[in-house]
């Protein structure tokens, strides 16, 4: 198939067109909004025979996604921001109940003050609620992991709902070149749905979301924290077999120089690419520098951050949000995960891009010329005016 | 109470239940930390009891109170607070 030229958004919607689900429930909100979208007038033309729910409020839309998903349907939606918020309780209940929905995020800032454009505060706030969260650096991920996401989220060992991130506006709105797979291909890579224990099995029936006293309530919390523990290696496993239909392969973390380097820095979403230009431009100049993309967020690849990053001198990790009174998000993970080993990095913070600021190839250049000369806090601020 | 031989992976995941009236299996007399007990020689069967229980876990046969549903009383005490006749009391139970 021919590359097309689609942006973020619209990657995602095509490929939710050829996955044809059952139900798609969801509300429009911006940088996400493109994505349902392109995707009502795929239902309009009747290229595919989803049922597409205009939802009035994005809580409403989750409920609607698990209703249909617990009902038997395959299922996805998409939102951002302040309309993630807004599922906040559905959240926890469609991963508790563990739903196999798709939901694609435009990464946006939350309110306030108000502010449509890109960092990660909308998602790593979800990061407790029980769903994979899996970031993509461009248009061509985002394709990718939407198809990933059905097959990972619908596995018989794991139902557990899937988030696919971009970066709002810098993935959502930016065309790019992409590769798209045949409709055939997808469609036999996804297979057919199966649904378990469906409500509207009415010949077996079942009840779903029954109060869960405190004699309960621990071991199906237990489960999840199993089914989470199981995710890794299949999502890994799901990946390989994509890279034989795509010709493109996806690792949990993505390394990049990082082998013989001292230094190392990691991100997620977008900005992993700008991080392969810059160590690209200091290795030219001699330095031993490497980046690493944080693909996947949640379940968290501890192990993946050892293996890369053991051994090296200094690694600084890039937080597109804050937790206020505290650090970045992925700061204290990536720090956890390397306590244990005996040669331990000196591991400092970046808080950076809140609100869409743009961070440029110089900011990050002298986050690599700072790790080397030591002249930073462990907490950094990039790019805002102090 | 769960069954304490019942491990995590025993459940249906998700909190699905998926056999019909299974609720009756569920004691909740349990949740108790005290329990009423009669006094037939004092006892009237004037029926009080079994009007204000709130759990239905009075039993009555042929028109007389002869005791108490243990498997689902939760211990509160009305029975023997509006009794007239002092009958019921109320024991300390479990720790």
């Amino acid at each position: 198939m021919q590359p097309l030229a689609m942006n973020g958004d619209q990657a995602i919607a095509y490929a939710w067109k050829q996955i044809n689900p059952d139900v798609v429930a969801a509300y429009p909100i911006t940088p996400q909004t493109i994505i349902v979208e392109a995707f009502s007038e795929y239902v309009a033309d009747g290229l595919v025979d989803t049922e597409f729910v205009c939802a009035e409020s994005e809580h409403s839309a989750m409920s609607l996604c698990i209703g249909a998903a617990a009902g038997g349907a395959r299922t996805c939606t998409a939102t951002a921001s302040a309309g993630l918020a807004f599922m906040w309780e559905m959240l926890y209940i469609a991963a508790s109940m563990r739903l196999p929905i798709v939901m694609a995020v435009a990464n946006r800032a939350l309110s306030g003050p108000i502010n449509i454009h890109c960092d990660h505060s909308d998602t790593m706030g979800a990061r407790d609620s029980g769903w994979i969260q899996i970031f993509g650096e461009n248009a061509q991920e985002a394709y990718d992991n939407s198809i990933m996401a059905f097959r990972i989220s619908e596995h018989l060992d794991l139902r557990l709902p899937v988030m696919t991130n971009i970066d709002g506006f810098i993935t959502s709105h930016s065309l790019e070149n992409l590769n798209l797979l045949q409709d055939e291909e997808v469609k036999k890579f996804i297979g057919e749905f199966k649904p378990i224990k469906p409500l509207l099995d009415y010949k077996n029936p079942v009840t779903y979301g029954p109060f869960d006293p405190p004699d309960f309530y621990f071991e199906h919390k237990y489960q999840q924290v199993e089914a989470m523990s199981r995710a890794m290696p299949i999502i890994k496993k799901i990946a390989e077999e994509y890279a034989k239909i795509s010709g493109r392969s996806y690792e949990i973390v993505e390394s990049y120089q990082v082998e013989d380097a001292d230094f190392v820095a990691i991100a997620a979403g977008s900005t992993a690419g700008t991080l392969r230009s810059v160590v690209d431009e200091l290795r030219a100049e001699g330095k031993k520098v490497g980046s690493l993309k944080l693909r996947v967020f949640r379940p968290f690849p501890d192990e993946e951050i050892v293996e890369a990053l053991e051994g090296k001198k200094g690694v600084a990790v890039l937080d597109r949000s804050i937790s206020f009174g505290a650090t970045g998000p992925i700061f204290p993970e990536v720090r956890s995960a390397l306590y244990d080993v005996d040669e331990r990095p000196k591991i400092v913070n970046y808080i950076y891009g809140l609100g869409g600021r743009d961070v440029s190839i110089e900011e990050l250049k002298s986050v690599y010329y700072k790790m080397m000369t030591g002249e930073c806090d462990r907490v950094n601020y990039l790019g805002v005016r102090i | 109470m769960g069954d304490p031989q019942k491990k995590s992976k025993d459940y249906p995941e998700g909190g699905v239940i998926d056999e019909a009236g299974s609720a009756r299996k569920y004691k909740t007399g349990d949740w108790r930390s005290q329990k009423p007990e009669v006094d037939k020689e004092k006892c009237i069967n004037c029926l009080w009891c079994w009007v204000y229980c709130p759990d239905n876990s009075v039993l009555v046969e042929e028109g007389k109170m002869v005791g108490f549903r243990y498997s689902h009383c939760k211990g509160c005490g009305i029975c023997a607070a509006e009794c007239p006749k002092k009958a019921i009391t109320m024991k300390k139970e479990g720790n």
